[in-house]
């Protein structure tokens, strides 16, 4: 069909404005997640035992080096084949939050190594103890320091949250797919979409500088 | 784990891994040409053609992947654009792996310490020839570990052409766990021969980067 | 044979970095053969007055000739690339930071110019290198690289490599004031070798001493402005202004 004709877009927002709304609460609940468990796998892996820290780096190894899409599948379609059922927009929100996690947790590990071993060495002098060091002390500041850096990741997370409509999570590129399906006018809906995300990832930008500013501010 | 399924399979996913490869090369080829295009716009004299450059970036990174994966595919009859589902990957990712690249360049090129321009124009040097044979030599030992990494984003974003049916390693993956319900053997056949190439590109890229900062 | 017509001739230069002018009107020219020291203090506008004498810096107000040639026309901009290159390649630079080209050997670092812009030849080029890095004393260093070579030797093949173009004159912008204190001589003896020979210099320096012993003449300028010049005895055992000699007193404290 040629020719391109904007004018019904509109006529579809209730749906599509649907989809983008799942998108926001997907991608900020895996974001939340995928930053806790990513301080929690880079604290494994600089500081638990071997028999935690060995398999918790063949994980990352394993999540780093293959794709997202990859992941959902084996979530979504492969557990069920071994008696684990998850539905639909948990196994998106699951599979986005490792994803991420593991590249959080390598920005974190890289963070908290990066700090000025002063920063331990003063704090063990003052009578911090191991531990006492490493939550007053050196993982704050991490945390601080990474922000750029995990804010990047999260904006990435936010496009990459498009991958989950293909387990037929109802958010913007599936509602924009189950629109095209009635109209037959692909351009227009999926130019839409990606509209949309770009503003989103304006609105993200935003925020994330906001929030740099105020770390800087703390200081 | 089913060993003797893995030998029967293998032989298809080895085939189907080297499609991506294929469809990585390409979209490499294509995004590094445009990059480097792109890098020269953001790089120039004329404001218009910073803008222009400065767009591309922002909408090729601003907007999901798959996304523009769909707008080539699907809504690409639209305006006049027919593609195979291969020629229309390799192209979508193309052109946003470029996005990417182009900031690598340009970055390696502002890396290079401003008085190493400030010395071959003193000598005499013009502005392109100072870039040809004093800046971009050493710029591009800059972005050998940048674009490496691009490289690898690409290779994984490869995985996404197989919604739009391209027979590559996660299309071929899926139909086999859909079919076999051994997901488990399925995903460690995919998920090596997918480390292979990208801790593989990992490792060239690493050796690469480390010959030439030697030199210098 | 033109010896009345100065080398180097500033006029009225003005320049502003935003709101902050660092040039006030400078006039200033250096005559063939003439070593002429610039000092003050930092933020003087020392080093600013000397870069825009090969445009490095490009100034708001006023002219700069060198040798009769105007350098900072106004052309369009492909006529003054083709012009400020060529105008360029008569004169020769030393930076502060050396500026070599790390991933060059020296002997490349030295004949890139000489083959690329003059279309010289490279076996001759590299007789070129030879004969350049032997007046500066590194003979022996001709196919190493950079980043072996200590700060001293560095700033020797930057001279080597400007004086390889065969410049009419050669502008030191602080070229010591990069080096440990024991680099320093080396450099100095090179540059006095150079005075020696006649060679058209300006040199923007903090080392006063240096600077009584190679100048013919001596400019103190402060917040963009000349405050006062002369020659070296007369303008360093008895300034004529205050300002100048609250400026000396610091460093002969020293």
């Amino acid at each position: 069909m040629q020719g391109l004709d904007f004018s019904i877009v509109p006529e579809y927002w209730p749906l599509i404005g649907k989809g983008l709304w799942w998108t926001v609460v997907i991608s900020a609940a895996s974001a939340v997640l995928s930053i806790v468990a990513g301080i929690g796998f880079a604290l494994v892996v600089l500081y638990a035992p071997p028999v935690l820290r060995y398999p918790v780096r063949l994980f990352m190894w394993l999540f780093m080096g293959t794709p997202l899409l990859l992941q959902l599948f084996l979530i979504y379609f492969g557990l069920v084949q071994v008696g684990i059922d998850i539905p639909a927009v948990w196994s998106g929100i699951i599979g986005l939050s490792l994803h991420f996690s593991v590249y959080n947790a390598d920005i974190f590990r890289a963070g908290i190594a990066a700090l000025d071993g002063g920063q331990t060495e003063a704090a063990r002098s003052l009578g911090f103890g191991a531990w006492q060091t490493r939550v007053y002390i050196v993982v704050p500041q991490a945390l601080r320091n990474t922000v750029p850096a995990i804010g990047n990741m999260m904006i990435a997370l936010l496009k990459e949250s498009s991958i989950v409509s293909m387990i037929g999570i109802a958010e913007l590129v599936h509602s924009a797919q189950l629109v095209i399906s009635e109209t037959y006018r692909p351009f227009e809906f999926y130019l839409t979409a990606a509209a949309l995300y770009y503003i989103l990832n304006l609105v993200l930008e935003a925020v994330l500088r906001g929030i740099e500013r105020k770390v800087e501010l703390s200081r | 784990m089913d060993i003797a399924l893995i030998g029967r399979i293998l032989p298809v996913f080895v085939q189907a891994a080297w499609t991506t490869v294929e469809l990585s090369l390409l979209s490499l080829g294509l995004g590094l040409a445009v990059g480097a295009l792109v890098a020269g716009l953001r790089l120039s004299h004329a404001a218009v053609l910073r803008f222009v450059g400065g767009a591309y970036v922002s909408v090729f990174r601003g907007t999901p992947a798959l996304l523009q994966i769909f707008l080539i595919y699907f809504g690409g009859p639209q305006v006049g654009i027919q593609l195979e589902p291969f020629a229309a990957g390799a192209i979508a990712l193309g052109l946003n792996i470029a996005a990417y690249m182009a900031e690598s360049i340009r970055g390696g090129v502002l890396s290079v310490d401003r008085g190493q321009m400030e010395a071959a124009r003193s000598l005499g040097f013009g502005e392109g020839q100072s870039m040809r044979w004093l800046v971009l030599p050493q710029a591009a030992r800059l972005m050998i570990r940048p674009l490496g990494v691009n490289a690898v984003a690409l290779v994984k974003g490869t995985a996404l052409v197989a919604t739009i049916s391209v027979v590559e390693l996660t299309y071929t993956a899926q139909r086999f766990i859909g079919s076999t319900y051994k997901p488990f053997e399925i995903f460690a056949v995919t998920a090596v021969l997918y480390m292979i190439m990208v801790y593989g590109l990992t490792l060239v890229i690493d050796r690469l980067d480390r010959a030439y900062a030697e030199e210098a | 044979m033109n010896d009345v017509r100065p080398m180097i001739e500033v006029r009225g230069a003005r320049k502003f970095f935003g709101p902050l002018e660092v040039l006030k009107g400078i006039d200033f020219s250096v005559a063939r053969g003439q070593i002429v020291a610039v000092i003050g203090p930092s933020g003087s506008g020392k080093s600013t007055l000397l870069r825009s004498i090969n445009h490095l810096e490009t100034l708001d107000g006023g002219e700069v000739w060198l040798d009769g040639v105007q350098v900072n026309q106004t052309l369009d901009r492909r006529a003054f690339e083709k012009h400020i290159n060529r105008v360029r390649q008569q004169m020769g630079m030393v930076f502060q930071h050396f500026n070599l080209f790390p991933h060059l050997s020296v002997a490349e670092n030295i004949s890139i110019a000489p083959v690329r812009l003059k279309g010289m030849g490279r076996a001759q080029a590299r007789a070129l290198a030879l004969e350049m890095l032997d007046k500066v004393g590194l003979a022996d260093k001709i196919d190493a690289f950079p980043a072996r070579l200590s700060g001293g030797q560095k700033q020797r093949v930057a001279i080597a490599r400007a004086l390889a173009m065969q410049p009419k004159v050669m502008l030191f912008d602080e070229a010591t004031s990069a080096l440990d204190p024991e680099l320093v001589d080396e450099v100095n003896i090179v540059m006095k070798q150079l005075a020696s020979e006649h060679m058209t210099m300006v040199i923007v320096t903090h080392e006063m001493r240096f600077a009584a012993e190679v100048a013919d003449r001596v400019i103190f300028m402060a917040d963009g402005a000349v405050v006062e010049e002369g020659r070296p005895d007369a303008l360093f055992r008895n300034p004529a202004q205050e300002r100048t000699r609250s400026f000396l007193r610091k460093f002969l404290n020293g």
